[in-house]
């Protein structure tokens, strides 16, 4: 609608008067506050950028960002976004879900979205817990994770949030965690860039009901031995002094291994670009617990047709052959008589 | 034998029957188009399986059309069928519980050999038996003929034998006094990428014409004189199609864009069928991934500005509570089309009922009051769509629209409105701050409601200056903010309330037909009951029953005046295709003893029936 220049705006612009009602301590704050102050510099009008969430506590984001917002239902907002996204090509569409709005009761509208590729950016807080209800195993909590509902250990096995939007040939896909502003931003601003649907895995500490999950690899001095940076058209290589490589075997599948002279040529050189998603998918295989190695960043960003955009076309070539829909045309149709 | 003697008729009703794959629907809309053109009115009511094709010849595979062509005005497609077409021992043995004596039946013979009367049920071939004395049968040995016909066009007999529905479309066409040129140049285009279909279809429809002139088997053939209707230009159109069109006119009354999610589901998938080959009007359409999906997308369209519309059916109702909640909370516009079947949960998906009315009007959690308005004829379907935008659009509210099965395929002819005498309606979208604060700075209040309608504003994102954050926790009076007061929960529930109450100004009087004024009963229905009723009604007053009729569009709000018409009468009957919902609620409400005529049988009321519970009612019997 709006169509002025962007003006320039501080954090503070981009925040809303609304007291943020989230645990003390809780991760959630972090991830607001990047966004917050990475706004500004993304080139975009306040006015035209949209939060879409569900429920839980991730979703209560849109409130603090004074921009257009809104907090629907449990597991719908990739759906509600979808439809304002295709209506609305000039918006700038964020989605802030969580571990259980967007894999357990929202699943299904996760992985179509994705595969449709839709233009909005879904940001993933992840915590593997259920926070708002108090407490209970999420689709991401690790097996045999003891919960209220889970006394005795719980039998899931989790889903892999990477792995799964990877699965669903999303087209941009990324992971970063809540203790790295930097990382955040930066991941953040390309998700946004995507044009597409972008899926983005936040690492999110509940202090309260799950604290410290993710502290094996992502604390400060956890971080050099246990995150793999992956960085395009560099070999994937990590550990405090390097010292470590990832490698692929005959099948496909990848592994880590201590770099030697004998192996160095063979390191895999991370490429977000590739078609298949095989080769996204392998590298987000190498992880399966918060306590191996783990890779942070755009493990693929790939071209494909806006799904809203090609919506559009539609229209516009139905209306280069038949010319704007006539009424009254239309209402004789089916042929007519007159008496 | 001489030539048949040349009969005029009133009004006739005929019924094709036959298997799924026999092309029964496209005869019976054939001859229904014919008729439509030719000038008579008409009522039709396809009647099919479920089952894409059913085991073949079996009666779970039969799909029938029926229709009612007059020299008046009728509406229904007729109680029971004046001539069954049966194609096969099936499309026979199915119909045989609503034909009378005396009723015809034209079979085509080929069809009832030993294989094809056992699937069908029949130990004895009931052309032989004597178990049709009853009844004027013709046998007609239609395969046979339009095979010899096609094999001269290079036809082969296989394929040849499929064109048979339209050699009975022509022994038809014959024995009703069908104009023909128009049933040929549409097989000529509709066929007209298969030269030899094309070929086999047109001899076939000549040689069953022919073959009523030539045979010499009929006594008699008929006319049924046109209909007196008003001057003006008619179109056919069953109800899903009216309501698509509806809605591409609701969108181009109000200038908003239209957007569809949609989820497919028999009966409402037609709608999402039309809609989705008229881009040319701007019309976006998605098909969602699941029902919630559908509503989902459709109420984020709303949201971004748009005239977001769902359709569903029978269960796919159910999904969409929860959204439709989230609707009437953000208090955005929102079309929710429920095309009625039966239920619960599968129930038969293709056949009619009004068993939604109370999951429309309460199936929601908490207090959550929605607008609910129902089509009573094919036609009404497109005001009804029209009615439903502008009612979601100013009171910035969810609205459901009922139709149903027998709604959504039958037809009638329907004067074609001129659109510029159609109504305008704006969204009046907020174009700046509406509120101050303390210390004068202008601001923006998304819940600040407009004193004459209580509609909030309605702000998609993209002005400048009137950002704001809304979502499915109750919001402060006025300013919209999360609010968790008791007091203000209490005053919102009872605005979003008294929004919907508020309606009511907006909608017309309930109209009573009472051609004397001193009925002793008021035959209230509401909904696709419309003809059925209407036609008992006329039943009961040639009989010389006093009755008043009076069919409810508008179920929440209902018109203002509806209590007043209640009291007027000493008694009231309420037919309904559920087990008393309409009733119930009109008990409740007006503390009215009003009595319920019940019917669950997947299929509308007979006319017969509706008079049956008149004296009933009158009789003292309900």
């Amino acid at each position: 609608m709006s169509t002025v220049e962007v003006p320039i705006t501080t954090r503070k612009d981009w925040t809303s008067d609304q007291e943020v009602r989230w645990c003390p301590g809780c991760g959630d704050y972090s991830i607001l506050a990047a966004m917050q102050a990475l706004m500004p510099d993304l080139g975009i009008n306040r006015e035209s950028t949209v939060f879409v969430s569900g429920i839980g506590c991730a979703a209560r984001f849109p409130y603090y960002m004074n921009t257009y917002g809104v907090h629907t239902i449990h597991g719908r907002a990739p759906a509600i976004a979808t439809g304002l996204a295709m209506s609305r090509p000039d918006l700038n569409v964020f989605v802030i879900t969580g571990d259980g709005d967007s894999l357990s009761i929202g699943g299904n509208h996760l992985i179509h979205a994705l595969r449709r590729n839709v233009n909005i950016t879904i940001l993933l807080f992840n915590n593997q817990i259920y926070g708002l209800t108090k407490g209970q195993f999420s689709p991401t909590s690790e097996q045999g994770k003891v919960t209220k509902s889970s006394p005795l250990g719980s039998l899931d096995k989790p889903f892999d949030p990477v792995s799964l939007a990877i699965g669903a040939e999303a087209s941009f896909v990324a992971r970063t965690h809540d203790m790295d502003r930097a990382h955040m931003q930066e991941t953040f601003r390309r998700a946004h860039e995507h044009k597409g649907s972008s899926l983005v895995e936040v690492y999110q500490n509940c202090n309260v009901f799950n604290d410290g999950t993710f502290e094996g690899i992502t604390s400060k001095e956890n971080r050099g031995s246990m995150l793999i940076n992956l960085k395009h058209g560099a070999p994937v290589i990590f550990g405090g002094e390097q010292e470590f490589g990832v490698f692929r075997n005959a099948d496909g599948s990848v592994f880590t291994d201590r770099i030697s002279d004998s192996n160095r040529s063979a390191i895999i050189t991370h490429d977000e670009n590739v078609e298949d998603p095989a080769a996204a998918f392998a590298i987000a295989r190498l992880t399966h617990s918060n306590r191996e190695p783990t890779p942070m960043g755009v493990f693929r960003d790939v071209n494909r047709t806006e799904f809203g955009a090609a919506t559009t076309a539609q229209i516009a070539s139905a209306q280069a052959l038949k010319g704007t829909g006539d009424l009254a045309s239309l209402l004789r149709s089916n042929g007519s008589w007159t008496i | 034998m001489t030539k048949p003697t040349q009969t005029t008729l009133k009004s006739v009703v005929l019924r094709f029957a036959g298997d799924s794959g026999d092309g029964m629907q496209l005869t019976g809309e054939r001859f229904t188009s014919v008729s439509a053109v030719f000038g008579n009115d008409l009522s039709t009511f396809p009647d099919f399986p479920a089952e894409i094709r059913a085991p073949a010849g079996t009666l779970n595979g039969v799909s029938s059309f029926q229709v009612q062509i007059s020299d008046h005005d009728i509406t229904t497609a007729g109680d029971t069928p004046d001539v069954l077409i049966a194609m096969n021992p099936a499309g026979l043995r199915a119909n045989m519980s609503i034909l009378e004596t005396g009723a015809t039946i034209i079979v085509n013979v080929d069809a009832f050999d030993e294989r094809s009367l056992t699937k069908a049920g029949y130990a004895e071939n009931p052309l032989s038996d004597g178990s049709l004395g009853r009844y004027t049968v013709y046998e007609v040995p239609m395969t046979t003929i339009t095979t010899e016909v096609c094999k001269e066009a290079g036809v082969k007999p296989r394929d040849a034998e499929r064109s048979k529905n339209f050699f009975a479309l022509g022994l038809v066409s014959w024995l009703y006094s069908r104009p023909t040129e128009s049933t040929v140049a549409w097989i000529e285009s509709r066929f007209s990428k298969v030269e030899l279909v094309k070929q086999a279809n047109l001899r076939a429809y000549r040689a069953g014409y022919d073959f009523g002139e030539t045979a010499e088997l009929f006594d008699a053939r008929y006319e049924i004189a046109k209909a007196d209707f008003a001057p003006g230009e008619y179109t056919n159109v069953t109800g899903n199609t009216a309501l698509a069109w509806g809605l591409i006119a609701a969108g181009q009354l109000s200038e908003l864009p239209l957007f569809l999610g949609s989820y497919p589901i028999t009966p409402a998938s037609d709608i999402l069928h039309e809609l989705s080959k008229r881009k040319e009007f701007g019309v976006r359409t998605f098909q969602a991934e699941d029902e919630i999906a559908g509503v989902a997308s459709a109420l984020g369209a709303s949201y971004g500005g748009a005239l977001g519309i769902t359709t569903t059916s029978g269960p796919g109702l159910d999904l969409k509570s929860e959204a439709m909640g989230l609707a009437v909370s953000l208090e955005l516009p929102l079309i929710v089309v429920d095309v009625q079947r039966a239920g619960p949960s599968t129930g038969i998906p293709t056949k009619v009922e009004q068993t939604d009315l109370l999951t429309a009007m309460y199936g929601r959690h908490g207090e959550s009051p929605i607008p609910v308005i129902a089509a009573i004829t094919p036609s009404d379907c497109f005001s009804v769509a029209i009615e439903a935008a502008r009612i979601a659009v100013t009171y910035r509210t969810p609205v459901i629209v009922l139709s149903d099965a027998y709604l959504a395929n039958g037809t009638e002819p329907w004067a074609i409105p001129d659109v510029a005498d159609l109504p305008k309606f704006s969204p009046n979208f907020a174009t700046g701050p509406n509120h101050e604060k303390a210390d004068g700075t202008p601001e923006f209040w998304p819940y600040l409601r407009d004193p004459e309608t209580n509609a909030r504003p309605w702000a998609p994102p993209g002005m400048a200056g009137l950002e704001h954050r809304v979502g499915g926790l109750e919001k402060g009076d006025g300013h919209g903010n999360v609010a968790y007061d008791g007091l203000n929960h209490e005053r919102m529930t009872n605005l979003r309330a008294q929004k919907v109450a508020g309606i009511a100004a907006s909608i017309p009087a309930l109209e009573v037909d009472d051609p004397t004024g001193d009925a002793e009963v008021l035959v209230l229905g509401w909904g696709g009951t419309y003809g059925s009723i209407a036609a008992g009604v006329i039943r009961s007053r040639a009989r010389g029953r006093k009755v008043a009729h009076a069919q409810l569009r508008h179920l929440n709000p209902m018109p203002s005046n509806i209590g007043d018409v209640l009291k007027k009468y000493p008694k009231v009957l309420v037919p309904e295709l559920n087990l008393g919902q309409l009733s119930k609620m009109i008990r409740a409400e007006f503390l009215v003893d009003a009595k319920s005529l019940s019917k669950v049988q997947g299929m509308p009321f007979r006319a017969s029936e509706i008079e049956a519970g008149i004296d009933a009612i009158l009789g003292g019997a309900l």
